[in-house]
């Protein structure tokens, strides 16, 4: 698959990515982790750097870290080094960043996602260079005081898992599924709450653009993109702005830029020349991360099944296709709800052609989280063997739908299964089994409409759909259209 | 023993006369604090005699109560890099002048939890980067410079300087310090006590204002070896929850070994250390020394270490780059000193630390901030972590023949004051002798062999392999039977 091109120029995205870990307790120290306390009450003499005091590794962080490994198909580092990242900011309590810099945790490994490519649905996989282990910073509260800045201590310290891809996107609309897809997983395996607003998942993109066949083009990175929807408007107004510039004569300067979400633009932050030299070295108060292999088979042996694992079971224990197996894996919500549907009905595809369709039309206008869905799994899959059973056609099993959300939206509403051919029932939606009344409604209509008899005659099929709308209307509905198809033919041949 | 003015006696002896009832605990503290306040050698930097005569109250408590804990009563006092609850902390540096800490230091709990009484806080060089003790910063007001109990003309040595001349001058029984690359050692020598820096990681990091984390080492400071093994063995022990380097090892009772004999001890000589930089002064009662050793049966053993030299870059290097980082902390946002005029953030930063710092902390940032920039890195840093890894190799080289090393501590007895506090270059050639120790990582120790130029106490080092300070204590407690080096007392403390 070629990439698309903009304007000529071939776009090349790679992200660096920020997960908050889900630990209790900090990364270094025993502080709690919770969001929104009030300010520095959730940091204690280690997150503060009282003189004297020292960092001792949260064995929960590097779970996580592991975890991530073992999702990503990535290299778990059996000795990585934690080096000290020397910087001034007032909300860096040490002076010095605890981060991994020559021998990450977790090395290689890749992301994969479905996505859109005009009306194609294509495959992508976007290879990872490493994540390695850091802590996070404090907050400087810039707008609270007049003529000074406060600090917030709460967040030093809590853990960090930076995940790092090689430069393998080629439009904003990839890098916004690889996102996607990151966050999915991340919160699948529970090492990260993926929480945007809150900076939980939190993205730097490096864009560059070229012609293609030419070498590397000079980045900036936009740092700190923390919705999927400004993500895109932040690739995409940095990828017209270095064309233009690029157009104009000028060379790109390797910066760091913010996107503003007000104006839609992207703005330099600071150039490589005014780039810190951060002194990394080794920090001597961290002994080597030592990841011994029992460890990980121990922290394999206790996760929850991976998507991609999941996925790949749909397709042979259910007969799904590939692409309905990754759709029906975006979440363990949405994967249970699968599963508890078709193994109630015993029709995985059909169960799976409704979550993707109908289920997921109806959250999406209302917007809606899969979470809060008013019809129970029992429910649908009722619902799927009355299609299956042909008591009702497909368009009467949406109203039964409609009718089931709306009763499940309602606080009185009842996930019962027997709700199903209640509301059938209620509805009359009974399909027309009767052979006779059905062909008696087709002889009806067969003479109402000899044209449509003739040209079907003279070889326009088309014209067979002239004479199954009357029928399926003055059946109201209840007709089934299979049925009708093949009384038509009989008489019509 | 315990007839003896409570100040001379050693802490066995202290310990004896509380059990005997010679002497309370209280009148121990009264007896101690009194000449601690009246302290001429400016050693003591802080007292708080309310808290230390709680604590010599409840521990006539658990006296009576029969607790016959071999520590419980006596006094400590503690070099000022351990921060403490009791007493404020300013690691000798103006930065922290009135910073008080909300936590003991693990070295400074364990000896309460012992039962030790604190007297006090002790001087040291600023955040222990010096070996003269010149390098004082506070009281702002009024810095002094540590003297030396035997001559009030000279220095006692640092950066432990405070708790060297504390314990010579008999103000304390015993006090902590803390060697990063010889610390402990020289100014036990200077001071004429016995000091030991243990194994790296035997002793807590936590609660040590850091200096260089790969090599700080807090360790005790006391008359003899014997009084040595009971404040190490209250000191040793795991930390893991609080300092990743603790080593994960059961506490050690480093006393019950120190009667082993010595007969067939395989003491090793380095060349390198009895070379032309030796003062005779020195290294004439230290051969004397390890004569009477040899007549307990010792054996000396020629080795070489032939990377001695090198040692003076590389420590050089390493710890001036770990303490850049170590005190970037110290930047007036949090606690300690705050410039009071300044216009924007980066002013801000510059003032305080240029106020807050003294020359030779200002000097060693400035060292590590360059070996530790883009572009010099890997000829500096990388190539100073090459030869140490070295250095050590040259001693577990040495190790293959013989059980211990002895040699000089330090090349010439304490100088005068003033002497070389122009001159780092010529104090950083004093440490040869202890650096190879606290590059390895190996526990070396200081005892007093007797005297030099000026009737200035020499010491004698002794370094054992990982984890050997029980045969370091066992030799110089054998020694110490033999000679009376160690109790002699400067004339000023008697």
């Amino acid at each position: 698959m070629s990439s698309p091109l903009v304007q000529g120029y071939e776009v090349v995205i790679g992200f660096e990515t920020h997960a908050q870990l889900s630990t209790q307790s900090k990364i270094f120290s025993r502080a709690s982790t919770a969001f929104g306390a009030e300010p520095n009450t959730q940091a204690c003499a280690v997150d503060l750097a009282l003189p004297g005091t020292l960092p001792v590794m949260n064995k929960a962080a590097v779970e996580r870290a592991i975890q991530l490994g073992l999702a990503l198909g990535s290299q778990i580092a059996e000795r990585s080094i934690f080096a000290r990242k020397n910087y001034f900011y007032p909300d860096l309590p040490k002076g010095y960043q605890i981060s991994q810099f020559e021998i990450p945790v977790v090395q290689g490994g890749e992301v994969s996602f479905f996505m859109e490519e005009g009306k194609d649905t294509v495959h992508k996989t976007v290879r990872l260079v490493r994540a390695h282990l850091e802590e996070d910073a404090g907050k400087s509260l810039h707008e609270d005081f007049i003529g000074q800045s406060g600090i917030d201590l709460n967040r030093a310290g809590t853990p960090l898992l930076e995940i790092v891809t090689e430069p393998d996107m080629r439009s904003s609309a990839e890098a916004v599924a690889y996102a996607k897809e990151l966050h999915k997983i991340v919160t699948w395996i529970g090492i990260c709450d993926g929480n945007m607003q809150e900076g939980s998942f939190r993205c730097d993109a490096n864009v560059s653009v070229r012609k293609p066949g030419t070498p590397l083009g000079t980045r900036r990175e936009i740092k700190n993109l923390n919705s999927f929807k400004f993500m895109q408007q932040a690739i995409d107004y940095e990828v017209r702005w270095q064309i233009e510039q690029i157009e104009d004569g000028h060379a790109i300067q390797q910066a760091t830029v913010l996107f503003n979400p007000d104006t839609g633009e992207t703005r330099a932050m600071r150039t490589k020349e005014d780039a810190a030299d951060y002194r990394y070295f080794p920090d001597p108060d961290l002994p080597p991360l030592v990841i011994g292999r029992d460890w990980v088979e121990r922290v394999k042996s206790e996760m929850a099944e991976l998507p991609r694992v999941m996925a790949e079971r749909f397709i042979t224990q259910y007969g799904l296709p590939e692409y309905d197996a990754s759709q029906l894996t975006q979440s363990k919500a949405v994967a249970a709800y699968f599963e508890a549907t078709a193994n109630a009905c015993g029709q995985p595809k059909l169960a799976s052609n409704w979550i993707m369709g109908e289920v997921s039309r109806r959250l999406n206008s209302g917007d809606m989280s899969f979470e809060a869905l008013p019809v129970s799994a029992a429910q649908l899959a009722a619902l799927i063997g009355r299609i299956s059973d042909n008591t009702i056609s497909n368009s009467a099993a949406r109203q039964v739908f409609d009718a089931l959300w709306v009763e499940g939206a309602d606080a009185g509403g009842n996930a019962d299964a027997t709700r199903v051919d209640a509301i059938i029932d209620a509805k009359g939606l009974k399909q027309m089994n009767d052979t006779g009344e059905l062909e008696k409604i087709i002889d009806e209509v067969l003479a109402a409409n000899p044209q449509n008899v003739q040209e079907f005659k003279a070889g326009n099929t088309k014209a067979l759909n002239g004479l199954v709308g009357p029928i399926m209307k003055a059946s109201k509905g209840k007709a089934n259209p299979a049925q009708v198809n093949a009384l038509l033919m009989k008489k019509l041949g | 023993m315990s007839d003896q003015a409570l100040h001379l006696q050693s802490l066995v002896d202290l310990r004896a006369t509380l059990a005997t009832k010679q002497a309370s605990a209280l009148e121990v503290a009264q007896h101690f604090l009194h000449r601690a306040q009246a302290d001429a050698h400016h050693a003591f930097l802080a007292f708080n005699p309310e808290a230390t005569l709680a604590q010599a109250a409840a521990a006539q408590q658990r006296l009576d109560a029969g607790d016959t804990s071999p520590l419980l009563g006596l006094p400590i006092a503690h070099k000022d890099i351990f921060v403490t609850t009791d007493f404020p902390t300013t690691a000798g540096s103006r930065i922290l002048e009135g910073y008080r800490s909300p936590f003991n230091a693990t070295v400074v709990q364990r000896l309460s939890d012992a039962g030790m009484v604190g007297l006090g806080k002790l001087s040291c060089d600023e955040f222990a980067m010096g070996s003269a003790n010149e390098n004082i910063a506070v009281p702002s007001a009024k810095p002094q410079a540590v003297t030396n109990p035997w001559d009030l003309s000279r220095i006692p040595g640092g950066s432990s300087g405070g708790s060297a001349a504390a314990v010579a001058a008999r103000l304390t029984p015993a006090a902590t310090g803390t060697d990063t690359g010889g610390s402990i050692r020289q100014p036990a020598a200077f001071c004429g006590i016995t000091g030991i820096k243990p194994t790296y990681g035997r002793t807590s990091r936590y609660g040590m204002v850091a200096f260089a984390s790969s090599l700080d080492q807090a360790g005790p400071m006391a008359r003899s070896a014997e009084d040595c093994a009971l404040l190490l063995s209250a000191l040793c022990g795991a930390d893991l929850d609080r300092d990743s380097t603790s080593l994960d090892l059961a506490p050690e009772n480093f006393s019950v070994s120190l009667n082993s004999h010595v007969k067939g001890l395989r003491i090793g000589i380095p060349n390198e250390f009895f070379g032309d930089g030796l003062a005779s002064d020195v290294r004439a009662p230290i051969d004397q020394a390890l004569q009477t050793l040899v007549g307990q049966g010792a054996v000396l053993v020629p080795i070489a270490l032939p990377r001695t030299k090198l040692s003076i870059p590389v420590y050089y290097i390493i710890a001036p780059a770990e303490a850049s980082s170590n005190l970037s902390r110290f930047d007036g946002v949090k606690f300690g000193h705050r410039a009071k005029d300044f216009g924007d953030l980066a002013d801000m930063y510059e003032k305080t630390r240029s106020e807050g710092f003294g020359d030779e902390v200002k000097r060693r940032i400035m060292i590590g901030s360059y070996v530790l920039s883009h572009g010099y890195y890997d000829a500096y840093y990388l190539q100073a972590q090459k030869i140490r890894r070295m250095i050590a190799d040259d001693f577990q080289a040495a190790f293959q023949q013989c059980d211990l090393i002895a040699g000089p501590v330090a090349p010439t007895v304490a100088w005068k004051l003033g002497d070389k506090s122009d001159d780092p270059l010529a104090n950083y050639l004093a440490d040869i002798f202890t650096l190879p120790a606290s590059l390895a990582g190996l526990p070396g120790m200081s005892l007093p062999v007797g005297f030099g130029e000026g009737g200035m106490p020499v010491g004698m080092q002794l370094i054992g392999n990982y984890l050997q300070e029980a045969k370091l204590l066992n030799l110089a407690h054998q020694y110490q039977l033999l000679s009376d080096h160690h109790m002699h007392t400067p004339g000023g403390a008697a």
